[in-house]
């Protein structure tokens, strides 16, 4: 089919260009030709009448009235082979290791999401070392959740250290906005944790554009969906959705688009929607798991806010620990039944004495705890987060729970812990005699 | 019919405008807009502007549009079909069954519609009227054995007017397909009906004989049916930042609620916990029927990354499916989650529009639709004197959790029982964590008034005695104060908090409730002698324990009495001094 090329161009944005052209269609992939007869893509995003709206994943700037738009006739698509394994792509798909440019298998990017009821329900527990998770919030094969920190936080690191302390069959980086020194740490800590033949890395750093960034996330679930649908348990790495919904909106402002909240746009909920939905554990193939980054400052935020409502949980990081309140995994009662008969039991029981602990702190500040009970509670605080809540410390997840009875163990009597006595006497350590914990 | 046609002009996300070259548009019709491929997707007349122009809602991803396709208009609204089928079934937004659509592709792509109930089931009908009856919309024609139900085959409730019955089938087995009934109207005019018709998804049932709710519903839930109860026919609102347990209780009321019909509209919400539901519900056995829990249940599973505005329809479909079930003389309860979604759908769609936004860019019209929405939930007495009943739970999930947003307050002005979900309950881990002192519901509970108020008023003294021990500690206040406030945590931890996970904590029956509380009372108005905080703490401890104990042992049980009795010995000891 021959290509139609047009040169009469109506406007240039920051990110958008608009043309006047017929037969074109909505998500097309088009080509701008630039008079030196470099080529950038762009991405129809909507039509009226004769004009129509093109996404430029080179960004606006540069782009001359004299440049020619030529539609390709065909959707935005990515390369799929088993050779990407190790490779380093950028966010319009181009490798950018110095390796060769991939010419096989293309697949759609941004496809339908699966249908439902192909799920399965997630049951495998990912065990990740990590006691936070593990124990209280247990990370399940097919979830989709992501770590809500500030800018500041060693997200990335925590990232890094549970996808390649897990046996996830291939691990997909998509690093939206990276900074150039992140970029080198996820490359670094990959080959440390000898993870390279397995891992493949889609990344926009801050000197590419914003539309380049926008497609990372799609790049990097499409060929994922494609590897879990050979059978493969696949771990998808995004840092940070935050960047990618500024972009977002960035777009949607160019386009004159009526904002929502915050200047976000109206469906800034569908759009992250559809690509966190692409986790599953599929019936009959593998899975895809999503773990991502949302900084944030204010969980009110609409990027959290939203987030929170499609993700399946969210893991919180605030001083350099793994927050045991606001974190939550929605689909760890999926297997923490499966671990140890108390598991599920110790995990509230350690909260409910840790939200106690809390109030006693607030009441400390009015000098008003003096009673033993209450300075149990205060120390019992200390030595959870002293024990447990440092994210870099590895622990098995039996380990884990034989600590926690020793915490119990060490501060409260049987009867002060609000567990079925069943429970306590099966696992209560005997006569002080500490598993793990040193006395 | 002629049928207009039009072709589109733009294409904005889900937003397509139309010029229309052929005959006269509808508001609110259903259109099918035809790409290149020849896939027919699915579209609602949303606007009608000057001119010969309209802006259609495209139900689906409108990817590889172009300038000039072809719209076809269908004349009828948005509809849902009724009849025999509709139970045990998953649906998206639109009626198609996921089940059926996954057997052509794994993947929701575009275009696939699949008939929304079974065409090749033959139900076996009996008929209850006979040539020479006359008839209306609404009566009753004969009934098919569904699942539990027998389920009434109606006179379409859009029919007005009398019409006599011309012929009607024999008792056998028919298909929905098949016209059973032919009826001739004063004129002589003919019709042919079958078992299954349409009902348009946005225009309210008509009630005939709307009454107010007043029995309560029961949840198994305790701290709802003896504090916040909801009615047959009533509507409850549960708001809550995200993490707070919402999904877990709208499962356990789906699991456990004493309703004949579950209906399940998960609009917009996660697939991974949807399907939790379709996979879990027909292996739980209702222990009501010994039968699959799935026998009672319809699950509309329009998940999150579905396109927008099949969301928005979800609901509303969700919503006539329940009123024809309460036509059929049931009581039905429909648990929407999360009616946030569903007006984020609404929003967005605005936008596109280009209307003026209201508060947080919310249309102005929202809580006029909100309101009219929880409007459909209520109590039907039928021509028969029988009762049906509709009930709504919505959940909202305001940004935050900050519940002065628009939808939340729309909401709480539209709902009968406010059940607020409270972030330091469930990082507490006291489950179920609404809150207690804020709640409120104007429906009747399982206990009686003056328990009711007992309970609040202990609960309210408690977190009085709460803050000042924060205050002042332990040691600033008295012992007579540090006794009720223990006896309030007890009340919260052994009786307003349930194990979910625990198969008998999990479930609380209006039998068990009232044994349940009648001793907690014992509890509360025993007399106190003990002294000193540390006896009085160590006592309530061992209670608790008792208690936690006591909540895991089945009514049944021999175990169950002894246990009791433990309780309501320490309950002595306290004054034995």
């Amino acid at each position: 089919m021959l290509k139609k090329t047009y040169e009469n161009i109506d406007s240039i944005g920051r990110a958008i260009l608009s043309i006047k052209a017929k037969g074109v269609h909505n998500k097309e992939l088009a080509e701008v030709i630039y008079p030196d007869g470099k080529k950038a893509f762009a991405q129809v995003i909507a039509i009226e009448g004769d004009k129509v709206t093109l996404q430029l994943f080179g960004g606006g700037f540069g782009v001359s009235t004299n440049c020619k738009v030529r539609f390709l006739g065909k959707p935005v698509q990515v390369g799929f082979s088993d050779d990407m394994l190790g490779r380093v792509y950028s966010g319009n798909g181009l490798p950018i290791d110095g390796g060769p440019e991939l010419q096989s298998d293309m697949i759609r990017v941004a496809g339908p999401s699966i249908n439902p009821v192909k799920r399965m329900i997630p049951k495998n527990m990912i065990r990740t070392g990590v006691p936070m998770i593990d124990v209280f919030n247990t990370l399940v094969q097919s979830q989709k959740i992501p770590i809500f920190a500030k800018a500041g936080e060693p997200y990335n690191r925590l990232l890094a250290n549970i996808a390649t302390q897990t046996d996830a069959d291939v691990i997909i980086i998509g690093g939206v906005g990276l900074k150039f020194d992140e970029y080198h740490f996820f490359k670094e800590r990959i080959e440390e944790a000898g993870s390279k033949s397995k891992t493949i890395m889609f990344v926009h750093t801050h000197r590419d554009s914003i539309v380049e960034g926008l497609m990372v996330p799609d790049l990097a679930l499409a060929v994922g969906e494609r590897f879990a649908l050979q059978g493969k348990n696949v771990f998808v790495l995004l840092s940070d959705m935050t960047q990618w919904s500024d972009y977002l909106r960035q777009v949607a402002n160019a386009q004159d688009q009526i904002p929502a909240n915050q200047g976000y746009p109206g469906d800034l909920y569908s759009q992250l929607a559809s690509r966190y939905e692409k986790a599953a554990d599929i019936d009959g193939a593998g899975s895809l798991t999503i773990l991502g980054v949302t900084t944030m400052d204010d969980v009110t935020h609409p990027v959290p806010d939203n987030t929170g409502y499609i993700t399946e949980g969210q893991f919180y990081m605030k001083d350099g620990y793994l927050e045991l309140f606001g974190s939550l995994s929605r689909l760890k009662q999926q297997v923490n039944d499966n671990t140890r008969p108390d598991h599920r039991s110790i995990m509230n029981a350690m909260a409910r004495l840790f939200s106690d602990a809390e109030e006693r702190v607030k009441a400390q500040k009015f000098g008003s705890v003096k009673d033993d009970y209450s300075l149990r509670l205060l120390e019992y605080r200390k030595v959870f987060q002293k024990e447990l809540m440092d994210p870099f410390r590895f622990l098995e997840l039996e380990d884990a729970l034989d600590l926690c009875w020793d915490i119990l163990a060490k501060h409260f009597k049987k009867e002060e812990v609000g567990l079925s006595s069943k429970l306590v006497e099966t696992y209560w350590p005997e006569n002080g005699k500490f598993k793990i914990l040193k006395k | 019919m002629n049928k207009s046609k039009g072709r589109v002009v733009s294409v904005n996300e889900s937003l397509v405008g139309v010029e229309i070259t052929e005959g006269a548009v509808i508001n609110g019709e259903v259109a099918y807009i035809i790409i290149e491929d020849g896939k027919k997707l699915k579209a609602e007349v949303i606007d009608v502007k000057t001119g010969n122009m309209v802006y259609l809602q495209v139900f689906e991803d409108t990817g590889w549009m172009k300038f000039g396709d072809t719209v076809e208009f269908s004349g009828l609204p948005l509809a849902v079909k009724l009849g025999p089928g509709i139970l045990g079934s998953v649906t998206d937004g639109l009626q198609n069954p996921l089940y059926e659509l996954a057997k052509k592709e794994w993947f929701l792509e575009r275009g696939l519609e699949v008939a929304p109930l079974d065409t090749t089931t033959e139900w076996h009908f009996t008929p209850s009227v006979k040539e020479g009856d006359i008839v209306t919309g609404g009566s009753v024609l004969g009934s098919v054995p569904e699942k539990l139900f027998e389920h009434k085959i109606f006179v379409p409730f859009s029919m007005q007017g009398n019409y006599t019955v011309e012929s009607i089938v024999e008792a056998g087995d028919y298909t929905i397909e098949k016209d059973i009934v032919t009826v001739k109207d004063a004129e002589g005019n003919s019709k042919k009906l079958q078992m299954a018709f349409d009902w348009p998804v946005k225009t309210p049932m008509p009630f005939n004989k709307r009454s107010v709710p007043v029995n309560p519903l029961p949840t198994g839930i305790r701290i709802l049916d003896a504090l916040f109860p909801i009615a047959y026919g009533g509507t409850a609102c549960c708001p809550g930042p995200f993490g707070a347990g919402k999904t877990v209780l709208q499962h356990s009321l789906a699991k456990h609620s004493k309703a004949d019909i579950v209906i399940m509209a998960a609009c917009g919400e996660r697939a991974g916990e949807a399907v939790e539901i379709f996979k879990d519900f027909p292996e739980l056995i209702d222990p009501k029927t010994g039968k699959s829990l799935m026998d009672r249940t319809y699950i509309v599973g329009n998940t999150s990354s579905m396109p927008v505005a099949a969301r928005e329809a979800s609901v509303y479909m969700a919503t006539t499916v329940g009123e024809y079930y309460r036509k059929q003389g049931l009581d039905v309860l429909m648990l929407a989650d999360s009616t946030s979604r569903w007006a984020q759908a609404l929003r967005e769609t605005s936008g596109r529009k280009e209307e003026i936004p209201g508060p947080e860019a919310f249309p102005m019209y929202i809580s006029t639709l909100i309101s009219a929405f929880y409007d459909r939930a209520g109590v039907d007495v039928l021509e028969n004197g029988e009762t049906g009943s509709l009930s709504i739970m919505g959940t909202v999930s305001p940004a935050g959790g900050n519940f002065d947003e628009p939808v939340t307050q729309a909401t709480l002005l539209s709902t009968g029982a406010f059940w607020g979900l409270s972030r330091a309950l469930s990082d507490a881990r006291k489950y179920p964590a609404i809150d207690r002192i804020d709640s409120n519901s104007k429906y009747p509970s399982l206990l009686k008034l003056e328990e009711v108020s007992f309970l609040m008023e202990l609960l309210r003294e408690g977190k009085t005695i709460a803050s000042n021990i924060l205050l002042m500690g332990e040691k600033g206040i008295t012992d007579e104060a540090y006794i009720s406030y223990q006896k309030a945590e007890l009340v919260d931890a052994v009786f307003l908090q349930q194990n979910s996970f625990n198969d008998v904590d999990g479930v609380t029956d209006p039998k068990r409730l009232r044994i349940m509380f009648d001793v907690v009372k014992e509890i509360i108005d025993a007399p106190v002698t003990l002294k000193g905080k540390e006896e009085i703490r160590s006592h309530f401890n061992f209670m608790r324990q008792a208690y936690i104990d006591w909540n895991m042992i089945r009514i049944d049980d021999e175990l169950f009495q002894k246990q009791k009795l433990q309780i309501l010995n320490l309950v002595k000891t306290m004054g034995a001094c």
